[in-house]
């Protein structure tokens, strides 16, 4: 049994507020056999200069340090390549470093970003990935991918990362949804969900107007998970620039304030230890007494079931920004939906249902902008971007992309960014007839989870309208 | 035929011998209006590998015998605990920790914690398809094991015995393998034992 110390689990405190100045992401592609990174990575400053009508020189100006996130070398077969974008980007002299926390990346490298800015090392930093995926063929890149597991222990075992996250899915699709059709209907129709958001994204890879039979006759990659219930395999960038509060407020007029945690766990889940489970601001001591007795099977946390890498990047998260409910507290997320199921698993890590309940917050219809079955606003709206399974996975990109996407809402500037005709047309795409403004009517919180494969690393980001801060809220009460 | 990639240790330095990078020609790639947009870039390279402290582990598996690790620290609060994957160190007081043979409680205990049935494979495997993973729990073992199954169809919960690639070993994870418990020796693997 695993036990932590009282000085591992205090709440992390930043030395002074960071906030979120801007933020901008390129098109994501599977490939783009015509396009270095580095345009790609100019692609995603130059938004976000514009939505502060900013030149981008302007922007540069104002960054004292530089992150980068960049997961696999190995893909686009160049060590250093943060080195290599920094340049492009005409960054020099200033001091950069790479990040790299597999799927998480994106998430790590906000993470450092704002911490050095909250100690006041830099004023304004950059927090910005990218990936490569399309210069090796897919089974190449399978093989690429799976280097992320352990080399000794796993990666001989079929050179396939799938597999191994897929034997945790199999847990809990066994324990959790009792091997039942209508769990298994529930997971499909997130992927409905996912690609039926990304249709009003022109960044989005794979937009897709889907039914539930349609995910539920896609081939078998891992069952019970089907072509349709994963994630994409991208190519593309994203940034975000973070600042103390009073460069934020001169260079824009409404930068958000950003509280940040990460968690990790074992890279082979061979390796978890049983432990008692850390518990969310909105969960009781004895909540899950009779979990065992509800689902059989589910005597070990995390177990093969549960990522404790999100629910202590949440625990942390939460206390910092004084969530205690994340359904009423926030008003949209951005999960890792790497497959359906992992999706599901996320919705308990961090507390929007307690364990073993999380298909209810799709079949409830709380994820969705507005609920299918009331036909009023969903609760709390998740992946409006079309996340990982209809937006992207361009890994170093991805969590920084979840954030930009939520504070677009926060910014009121959804349908101003993804609504735009010559948008769509600059990426050689016509913006649909049927095209929806997904925007979430006075949005002041949203939260981003950026998750690395079987749960190595996570972090959650949470986005916060500093005039509408929980903490003052509670303390006014 | 080039001469393939061996290394030996002689005076605790590497001596490799054979070929180790293979060198094929760029080719460009062009678009479909016939303008340059890129290059391959061939590369066939063979790495050297230590498995330093591990190397009971797979020694072990290549002649029949699956080994584990136990923290013997009396001071470590998680003294006892038995960890397969085999760790070199205790993840908590971080001293060495003592090598002990697991071949019987896999015999008598392993059972099948969960699996998945992967019909897919990236480049290099050499598994047969569809490969079935599974993760095996023991007695008295606080960790789960990752490994395949040989025969039959896995269920979580299934009793499953250790075999072993005892005949030209490949010295990787992949000289383990499991059957369900009961499975004859006629049904085994090409160059696998119990």
């Amino acid at each position: 049994m695993i036990k932590f110390s009282k000085e591992q689990l205090k709440i992390p405190k930043l030395m002074r507020p960071v906030y979120l100045v801007t933020a901008g992401e390129s098109e994501f592609r599977r490939a783009f056999p015509e396009k270095r990174t580095e345009e790609l990575c100019v692609d995603a400053l130059t938004m976000a200069a514009e939505l502060i009508d900013m030149s981008p020189a302007e922007l540069k100006s104002y960054i004292h340090t530089c992150y980068y996130g960049h997961f696999a070398d190995h893909f686009g077969d160049q060590l250093l390549g943060e080195s290599v974008i920094h340049d492009r980007l005409g960054l020099d002299p200033l001091g950069n470093v790479g990040v790299k926390t597999g799927g998480a990346t994106g998430g790590s490298t906000l993470w450092e970003a704002v911490k050095t800015v909250a100690s006041g090392y830099s004023d304004c930093a950059l927090a910005l990935g990218w990936e490569r995926m399309d210069e090796v063929p897919t089974d190449e890149g399978n093989h690429l991918i799976s280097c992320a597991a352990d080399k000794d222990w796993e990666t001989p075992l079929g050179h396939i990362y799938t597999g191994y996250y897929a034997v945790m899915a199999q847990r809990y699709w066994k324990i959790f949804g009792k091997s039942e059709d209508s769990f298994r209907r529930t997971m499909a129709e997130i992927a409905v969900k996912n690609h039926g958001y990304a249709c009003h994204n022109p960044f989005a890879q794979s937009p897709m107007k889907i039914t539930v039979e349609d995910v539920l006759k896609s081939p078998v990659v891992a069952y019970p998970l089907r072509a349709l219930d994963a994630c994409l395999m991208s190519v593309g960038s994203a940034c975000c620039i973070v600042a103390d509060e009073k460069t934020a407020f001169k260079m824009c007029k409404k930068p958000l304030l950003v509280h940040i945690a990460a968690g990790s766990h074992t890279l082979r889940p061979a390796d978890r230890r049983d432990m008692a489970i850390p518990l969310l601001p909105n969960e009781s001591k004895n909540q899950y007494k009779d979990l065992t007795k509800k689902f059989p099977g589910s005597e070990r946390y995390p177990g093969f079931s549960g990522f404790l890498a999100a629910r202590m990047a949440a625990y942390y998260a939460y206390r910092m920004a004084g969530v205690v409910d994340p359904t009423t507290d926030l008003d949209l997320v951005e999960l890792h939906d790497a497959f359906t199921i992992s999706d599901i698993q996320t919705y308990e890590d961090i507390g929007i249902r307690p364990y073993g309940e999380g298909r209810d917050y799709v079949e409830s219809g709380d994820c969705y902008l507005t609920n299918p079955h009331t036909g009023k606003p969903g609760k709390l709206p998740a992946n409006l971007s079309g996340g990982l399974i209809g937006c992207m996975h361009a890994v170093g990109a991805t969590g920084l992309m979840q954030v930009c996407e939520v504070a677009l809402h926060l910014w009121n500037k959804h349908k101003e960014i993804h609504g735009d005709p010559k948008r769509w047309k600059s990426f050689g795409k016509t913006k649909p007839k049927d095209w929806k403004d997904l925007q979430v009517k006075g949005a002041k919180r949203g939260l981003a989870i950026s998750h690395a494969g079987v749960g190595s690393h996570v972090t959650c980001t949470i986005l916060e309208d500093p005039n509408h801060q929980l903490k003052k809220q509670r303390r006014a009460k | 035929m080039a001469k393939e990639a061996s290394v030996k240790i002689v005076r605790e330095r590497y001596k490799v011998n054979g070929e180790f990078s293979v060198i094929t020609p760029n080719r460009p790639i062009f678009n479909e209006a016939k303008k340059l947009c890129g290059i391959t870039n061939p590369r066939t390279m063979t790495y050297i590998h230590s498995y330093g402290g591990e190397a009971p582990f797979f020694e072990g598996i290549s002649k029949g015998i699956l080994r584990g690790t136990r923290c013997d620290n009396p001071k470590c609060e998680s003294k006892g605990s038995i960890y397969l994957p085999f760790r070199i160190f205790c993840p908590d007081c971080l001293k060495k920790m003592k090598i002990v043979d697991l071949t019987k409680t896999a015999q008598k205990t392993a059972k099948i914690h969960t699996f998945m049935v992967c019909e897919r494979s990236g480049a290099f495997n050499t598994l047969d398809k569809p490969i079935k993973f599974i993760n095996i729990e023991f007695d008295g073992v606080c960790t789960i094991l990752m490994s395949y199954l040989s025969a039959g169809e896995p269920e979580i919960g299934m009793r499953v015995a250790p075999i072993f690639r005892t005949k030209n070993p490949t010295y990787t994870i992949t000289d383990l393998s499991w059957v369900p418990v009961g499975t004859p020796k006629s049904k085994l693997p090409k160059g696998f034992s119990f």
